[in-house]
């Protein structure tokens, strides 16, 4: 018998539907604003990818929850607090750079974490899991490529990668933290342990950024809290534009 | 030269198991339904139609497989799909949205790739030809070209820019 309970299982649900959700939604800022119109389309595609993957995993939260709750009810009408993403997904974009550093950490990382999804007991998720990694592969094949462009490019573009280097740097130490809910899942065999993953991301980031001529920065600060709902000023800004007209008209639809 | 396109162990396993099942009129109005980015493409040829079992005398369901989990042309595929079968006189008819296995370019027939060909689209494959001219020269632009399951390639010998069927 598994010994947890439906809502252990909507709350993991619910913190990698919100990571996704938030990444594609922030992404998707980029709409129109690309630097060329191939970049354009690409990250408009990368944002599309992202928001499909939310909709898997709301819908089979909402599935797990029971309470007649859809996909739409989860991604519009919750509030700044009740969002469980990693902080790193909801800051702005800024500039390319910063954009493609952190698209760049998350592609490594969720290779990594995908991968070891697909070995969930959890059918449903080891599939979800199967579709997703896919595109994680095909995204990093983009971003790897930006960084060593960028970094190796003129002294602008290594100058604003290094800094959006440094800016992100103290972001990354909270995509391996563990909620007691993914501990309890991961016991289960369902849910991913991601102490397992950081020895392998730091030794991919590192040598990707060493071949890059950029440097990994050795400040030692980090910020967490996404996950309990903590969040930067960021993000209420972002909900408030992607909830506006579910919240203006409830129920609209196109 | 173009290449001429091999059977895919993936596309035996599907041809073998649409000959071997008991409802081939349904498959067959199936093929009326084209995917709404490749117009030239079947949904069968391209891979997206998993399965259809017929579990009535007007009754049937249908599994899909979407190409790309943000692809938004699944919607559309699931209206056509139904509007198809009730047209042939088939009512009911209910579409599953399958995840896994994850679809890939392996799943798309010979007919498929040819019929993308036609279209000005290289088809995936180990080398990226040109579709005008067929020269292996070829450089890519962008990574997605016009939708997520196509990256933009120029030729370097005709210049012809064109849209390359990610193999994925
Ligand atoms: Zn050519």
């Amino acid at each position: 018998m598994n010994n947890f309970s439906n809502s252990t299982l909507y709350n993991y649900l619910l913190g990698l539907a919100d990571d996704a959700l938030i990444l594609g939604q922030r992404t998707s800022e980029w709409c129109s604003r690309g630097p060329f119109l191939e970049e354009d389309i690409a990250l408009s595609n990368v944002a599309l990818d992202y928001i499909g993957r939310a909709r898997m995993f709301y819908q089979y939260a909402a599935e797990v929850e029971g309470k007649g709750r859809s996909e739409d009810d989860l991604a519009y009408f919750r509030d700044e607090r009740e969002f469980s993403n990693l902080l790193i997904n909801e800051l702005p974009n800024y500039d390319f750079a910063f954009s493609m550093v952190r698209q760049y950490f998350l592609d490594v990382h969720a290779c990594l974490y995908l991968q070891g999804l697909t070995a969930s007991t959890d059918q449903h998720l080891a599939a979800i899991a199967s579709k997703a990694i896919k595109e994680s592969r095909y995204h990093l094949k983009r971003s790897q490529t930006w960084l060593l462009q960028l970094g190796l490019g003129t002294e602008e573009s290594n100058k604003r990668m290094q800094t959006a280097i440094d800016e992100l740097w103290g972001y990354t130490p909270e995509m391996f933290m563990m909620t007691e809910t993914e501990t309890q899942l991961s016991t289960a065999g369902i849910a991913v342990n991601r102490d397992n993953l950081l020895q392998q991301w730091t030794a991919t980031v590192t040598a990707d950024i060493r071949s890059a001529d950029l440097q990994i920065p050795d400040q030692q600060w980090q910020v967490v809290g996404g996950r309990e709902g903590k969040h930067s000023e960021h993000l209420g800004h972002l909900l408030a534009q992607m909830q506006i007209l579910q919240r203006s008209y409830p129920g609209l639809e196109w | 030269m173009q290449h001429i396109s091999v059977v895919t162990p993936e596309y035996a396993a599907r041809r073998a198991m649409r000959a071997n099942s008991d409802c081939p009129q349904l498959w067959s109005t199936l093929d009326t339904v084209f995917d709404p980015e490749l117009p030239q493409v079947t949904i069968w040829d391209l891979g997206i139609l998993v399965d259809v079992q017929q579990l009535g005398a007007r009754r049937c369901k249908v599994v899909v497989s979407p190409t790309y989990s943000g692809c938004p042309a699944i919607d559309v595929i699931s209206e056509d799909i139904v509007s198809a079968l009730n047209s042939a006189g088939v009512k009911q008819v209910e579409v599953a949205v399958s995840l896994s296995p994850a679809w890939s370019t392996d799943l798309i027939s010979p007919a498929g790739k040819a019929a993308m060909l036609s279209q000005g689209i290289a088809p995936p494959d180990k080398s990226v030809n040109c579709p005008q001219c067929g020269s292996e020269h070829t450089s890519v632009i962008s990574q997605f070209g016009s939708t997520a399951c196509k990256a933009l390639y120029k030729c370097n010998d005709c210049l012809e820019p064109f849209d390359y069927f990610k193999e994925f």
